[in-house]
């Protein structure tokens, strides 16, 4: 607990907190055992383990139907394709990405306001004011985006479609061309396209950024938390390569944790 | 509603002016509660290096503020328009939380002009009635920059503030801001490294006849122990400090300075995920008796206090005067009453350069590591025939490239495909920025009021805002542009993108979480709602700390003057009131 010059004083402050918590609980006249839930039987830990965040892994899909998945696979290879500049969208995870953050919190909208009334034509300077989670309006968007493609490709779904059909498909979609009663062509491009980006950019612990892909092309070194060294060498080539929150592929064993 | 034993004081919030508060509170020996609606939260367990560093959730879902299903605000632009509720946090990112917005802030930590406290008579007398704007209510602080700079040296050296004094006891030094106001003794830390970007601005401002000077800076330039005993740790420039929580304890924050004292001081005990709902009242309406919160079983309790003081942060402050009926509530039809009155923000604008040769690999950043100009804020310059009150600093900080939100490619990119990936990748390293922080001056129409349609989770009204930026703000972010863009050509960029601010306002993109006023100080009651010392003048014993004072907000970070200011009060509150307690310390 010792990190650094403090930690004396912040395991002390640690401390009186929990006797805080504890004198408030009495007080309120509380069941005091409830603040133990965990029971640890002897240590705390268990040898030669320690606990980062559990990485997201491909596997079944959690939120999309098939047909979803293979939709927003197409769609993300477009919005990054593979070039000869690194992977894209599908090989980087960003679909995987996409579907376990709808499985969870943010696909769910929790923590979010989401009392109306929700006006028809809010000012475009007062941000987000959709009635639907983010898992709600990407059932719906896809589901329109499928009739959409269906009624003007001939019958086809969106993973049949040529690359340069879908591109021109997702440009219409972003210059808002595309509007129909039961679906807004903007809002389900906008809310793809963030979430890709976040996707091949995010920390790989969410499945997406696979490899780093996102961060090797641009050079981003990820989670190092130590550049002091950069500052001694301004306008130099950083050469390491990036880091994240669960290390580095070529160093962690095979088959290791998961 | 079950009722608890008094206290001498219940503090409302525990973020930067609560823990200042509760400490001289409790040195003066009171019992203390300090209330807190979100959690605990402490380097060793929340601000973990092994998961602090992560975009996604800090950066980009905003783990550590207020979720808005507990508390938002609505916003507009004009009265005449509906406002509607801020449903993801955009402009500004309130905090949540022990340490509240000091756990995730940037540290520039400034001290505001001389000039910026009696703005309204300084420029009347340099410059006639005839500059102020139309529709405006810009006025003095009914404090001086004198009486403050004891508060604001000692909130400097509980923070051990990283910088290069410019004016110590009125002798001007090489290397510091020439314009600021005097000090009693250099900054307690030398200034931070610089980055590249820094190196090239330094050499054009220079070139081009400015005085650059270090950007005061609450990241550490070296390990420092404040006068509590409490030791801060050098800043490893690690590139995730707005927003997140640092995990070197090289972030002054209540947490690495005030909290690790406080918490194991005898009088001292703090309640969290305790949300004030209301200020209680005598049945005269003349002093308030304590306060209720709900617990996180929404369960409601009465603390009883003799002292009550507001650190919830400047919306907060606002709502919780407003709820209670503390003051009169402002009316921006008549110009009557204060609480809510003189809501202001930030004028902030953008220089971006686009370079072919340099590396600026801004990632590896801190919070508040840049260089800075100052002659064209406040009134360091002649505004004769330029047609705006205020100014801004020029900066040029590195504080991260984090990649989910630090993309930048020139203009005329496509936002996806090959060619988008192409000009990210050439783009993302060689790519800096000159901003500006400007000042906001406060107008009748641009204040905080009850929310008529949309009710929190408790069922009452939200916090309105209605606020634009005006055409004063948008000359002065026009002009100090301006003067920007030389600056980025001789850094040498090939291509210069120039975005000053101009209204609308937007609640999406993220500006600052500089919100001001709503609850200001000034020399008179009719026209502030606290006096210099933060007591409100209408209920003696009730003290609001925070940048809802801020009459108009100035050309820098509040966070300086915040903590300034609560030292200020903390001192009158042990020093005056208590010797008479529930008595104004001006009279009215
Ligand atoms: C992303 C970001 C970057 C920033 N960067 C800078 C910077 O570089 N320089 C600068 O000067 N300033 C900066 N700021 C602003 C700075 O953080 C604030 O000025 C400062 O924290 C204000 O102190 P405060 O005590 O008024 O409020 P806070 O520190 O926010 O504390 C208020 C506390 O009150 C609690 N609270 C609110 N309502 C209630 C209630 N009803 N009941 C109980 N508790 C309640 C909140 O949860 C919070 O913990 C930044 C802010 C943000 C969010």
């Amino acid at each position: 607990m010792n990190v650094r010059s403090e930690g004396f004083q912040m395991s002390d402050a640690r401390l009186s907190r929990r006797t805080l918590l504890t004198a408030t609980t009495a007080l309120m006249g509380l069941v005091a055992a409830a603040a133990s839930a965990r029971t640890i039987q002897g240590l705390p830990w268990t040898g030669n383990e320690v606990y980062p965040p559990p990485e997201v892994r491909p596997g079944p899909w959690l939120f999309f139907t098939p047909d979803e998945a293979s939709a927003i696979e197409a769609i993300v290879d477009r919005l990054i394709p593979q070039d000869e500049l690194g992977p894209g969208g599908k090989e980087a995870g960003c679909a995987v990405f996409i579907d376990r953050q709808l499985a969870g919190p943010y696909g769910r909208a929790e923590g979010v306001y989401m009392q109306g009334p929700f006006p028809e034509r809010p000012l475009p300077t007062q941000g987000f004011q959709s009635p639907l989670t983010p898992a709600q309006a990407y059932r719906k968007g896809l589901a329109g985006l499928a009739a959409h493609v269906s009624r003007n490709f001939g019958g086809r779904g969106i993973p049949q479609l040529s690359g340069e059909e879908l591109d021109r498909l997702l440009t219409s979609l972003e210059k808002r061309e595309v509007n129909t009663p039961e679906f807004n062509g903007s809002e389900i491009f906008d809310l793809i396209f963030n979430n890709t980006m976040e996707g091949f950019f995010a920390d790989p612990i969410y499945g997406g950024n696979r490899d780093m892909a996102g961060w090797k092309l641009i050079g981003f070194p990820g989670t190092r938390y130590d550049f002091r060294d950069v500052l001694e060498r301004p306008n130099t080539r950083y050469t390491l390569p990036p880091v994240s929150l669960i290390g580095r592929p070529d160093w962690n064993r095979a088959g290791g944790r998961g | 509603m079950r009722r608890l034993p008094r206290k001498d004081a219940v503090i409302v919030g525990l973020g930067w002016t609560g823990a200042i508060m509760g400490h001289e509170l409790c040195q003066a020996g009171l019992q203390v509660v300090a209330l807190e609606r979100g959690p605990w939260r402490d380097t060793a367990s929340d601000f973990n290096i092994g998961t602090a560093p992560d975009e996604l959730r800090y950066g980009i879902r905003h783990d550590l503020f207020v979720r808005t299903a507990q508390d938002t605000v609505t916003a507009r632009n004009r009265m005449d328009q509906e406002a509607l509720p801020i449903r993801r946090w955009g402009s500004f990112l309130p905090g949540n939380g022990v340490g509240g917005a000091g756990v995730h802030w940037n540290g520039h930590t400034w001290r505001f002009l001389p000039s910026d406290f009696n703005i309204r008579s300084h420029y009347l007398e340099r410059y006639g009635e005839g500059i102020f704007p139309e529709n405006h209510s810009i006025q003095d602080w009914g404090i001086t920059y004198d009486e403050l700079e004891p508060y604001y040296d000692r909130f400097e050296y509980l923070a051990g503030i990283s910088g290069e004094a410019g004016n110590v006891k009125g002798q001007i030094l090489p290397g510091g801001n020439p314009f600021e106001g005097w000090r009693s003794r250099p900054y307690p830390t030398p200034p931070l490294k610089m980055q590249h970007a820094q190196n090239l601005f330094q050499r054009a401002t220079t070139e081009l006849g400015f005085k650059p000077f270090p950007l005061p800076s609450a990241n550490m330039s070296q390990a420092y122990t404040n006068p509590l005993g409490v030791t801060l740790a050098p800043c490893t420039y690690c590139g995730f400090c707005e927003r997140f929580g640092c995990a070197n304890y090289s972030k002054s924050s209540p947490q690495t300075t005030v909290l690790p004292v406080l918490m194991r001081h005898p009088g001292f005990e703090a309640r969290t995920e305790c949300e004030v709902v209301r200020v209680l009242k005598s049945p005269d309406g003349r002093t308030a008796t304590g306060v209720v919160y709900v617990d996180a079983q929404g369960e409601e309790w009465e603390q009883p206090a003799d002292l009550v003081i507001l650190a919830a942060y400047q919306l907060w402050n606002v709502r919780l005067m407003l709820y209670s009926g503390i003051g009169r509530p402002y009316d921006p039809n008549t110009n009557e009453g204060v609480i809510g009155k003189n809501y202001a923000y930030q004028a902030n604008s953008s220089v971006n350069g686009y370079f072919d040769n340099q590396l600026f690999n801004s990632w590896a950043g801190a919070g508040s590591l840049g260089m800075t100009c100052d002659e064209y804020n406040g009134d360091n310059f002649d505004h004769t025939g330029l047609n705006f009150v205020g100014g801004a600093n020029i900066n040029c900080s590195t504080f991260h490239a984090r990649p989910i939100s630090a993309r930048p490619v020139p203009p005329g990119t496509p936002r996806w495909g090959s060619a988008w990936k192409k000009a990210t990748r050439d783009n993302y390293l060689t790519t800096t920025n000159v901003g500006s922080q400007g000042s906001n001056m406060s107008y009748r129409d641009c204040y905080l009021d009850l929310d008529p349609t949309y009710k929190d989770r408790l069922g009452r009204p939200l916090l309105r805002m209605t606020f634009d930026f005006k055409a004063n703000e948008e000359r002065m972010s026009a002009y100090v542009t301006d003067k920007m863009v030389p600056i980025m050509r001789a850094m040498g960029a090939k291509q210069i993108v120039a975005t000053p601010k101009r209204g609308p306002w937007n609640v999406v993109p993220y500006q600052t979480t500089h919100n001001t006023g709503g609850a200001i100080m000034g020399d008179n009651p009719r026209t502030s709602a606290v006096n210099k010392f933060q007591q409100v003048w209408d209920m003696p014993n009730v003290f609001v700390l925070g940048a809802s004072a801020f009459p108009q907000n100035a050309g820098y970070n509040p966070t300086g003057t915040v903590g300034a200011l609560a030292y200020y009060a903390a001192d009158a509150i042990t020093q005056q009131y208590l010797k008479n307690p529930g008595q104004p310390l001006v009279q009215a």
